[in-house]
């Protein structure tokens, strides 16, 4: 019984799927045990915090990237490198103010997303992707820096596009001016 | 694949998270697992839904038992189920002796009173994949020496 080759790539894409149902499922359950949706956000952001700090470890070994001297190159790998790597999306990156330290991720394609329709009635101010928050944090925190990260946009609740908002809290530029003198 | 450290590394927080937010006691710990097994339920459903949508209608019950060890563990674990029992009544035991979720906490008895928990989400994975296949049953799961483990899948006939 020879299988049609083209069933190959399927694999890939039915373990992807296994992520997300879990996280779907895991939101699921979260909803039904916490009533308040700043619960539920809360709950997300310390599990993805929790694995954000052993993934880093599993990306750093996965990818050769070089040290980074400043924060939109961090940011660049993060869109570009571990985005790809773990969920196989490229985001789009911008800068949100001068001093360079807010910089702002545009997802226009959020896989984590691909099966859910819409947000559940009376969960309006849900984050569902609200791990990746934690992931970010957690993984940046794990190599000494910093940050704030949270959704800025969210398409599941109305915006056009969703955007995670990376706010890091140090300024790495003040090692660099001692070292100049 | 990448993914898989992914899916570990959320396993792994979903059932410590589950666990922290419950009290101590015998009957705490059998819900948080029937928790984790109904979350693999869901999933397990879901997965085998997209997972079937192409391949042949399967012959009988033995046919599908044969699809979960070799397709659905491959893809999922990246491994075949290394030996498959049944006595034709009903009772398939799957065994996997190196079992993807528990490689990295232990190779022997260390932590073994712990391995349960980890491994409520795959019984229920199993049992919801069945069950969209139109069989209803009970999984459950023994281990005896980390990563070694057995899966029991009594079929239930209506």
């Amino acid at each position: 019984m020879s299988r049609p080759a083209h069933r190959r790539p399927e694999y890939h894409k039915i373990n992807k799927d296994l992520f997300v149902l879990t996280y779907g499922a895991l939101v699921a359950q979260l909803c039904k045990d916490y009533e308040k949706d700043e619960d539920v956000n809360k709950y997300l952001d310390t599990m993805g915090y929790g694995i954000g700090t052993r993934l880093i470890e599993d990306f750093l070994a996965r990818s050769c990237v070089r040290r980074c001297h400043s924060y939109s190159e961090i940011t660049d790998i993060i869109a570009q490198v571990a985005f790809k790597m773990y969920l196989g999306i490229t985001p789009s990156v911008t800068c949100n103010n001068s001093s360079r330290n807010e910089f702002s991720l545009i997802l226009d394609k959020n896989p984590l997303v691909e099966f859910v329709e819409e947000l559940p009635a009376g969960r309006s101010s849900l984050c569902y992707c609200n791990l990746l928050c934690g992931i970010i944090r957690g993984a940046l925190e794990m190599v000494h820096l910093a940050a704030d990260v949270t959704f800025l946009q969210d398409r599941l609740k109305g915006d056009s596009v969703t955007e995670i908002g990376i706010t890091f809290l140090k300024k790495l530029d003040e090692r660099k001016y001692r070292r100049k003198k | 694949m990448a993914d898989e450290a992914l899916f570990l590394l959320l396993h792994n927080e979903v059932v410590s998270g589950v666990y922290k937010s419950a009290e101590q006691g015998e009957v705490e710990n059998g819900r948080c697992i029937t928790k984790l097994e109904n979350m693999g339920f869901r999933v397990g459903q879901g997965l085998i839904e997209r997972f079937t949508k192409d391949t042949a209608r399967f012959k009988d019950e033995l046919d599908i038992m044969k699809f979960i060890c070799k397709d659905f563990w491959t893809t999922v674990f990246k491994k075949q189920i290394d030996n498959l029992r049944t006595n034709h009544q009903g009772i398939y035991v799957l065994q996997d002796n190196k079992f993807r979720l528990l490689t990295q906490m232990s190779a022997g008895k260390q932590y073994l009173e712990h391995a349960s928990k980890y491994l409520a989400f795959t019984c229920g994975l199993i049992r919801g994949g069945l069950s969209n296949l139109g069989i209803k049953s009970i999984v459950t799961a023994e281990v005896s020496s980390m990563p070694a483990c057995k899966f029991q899948v009594m079929i239930q006939k209506l």
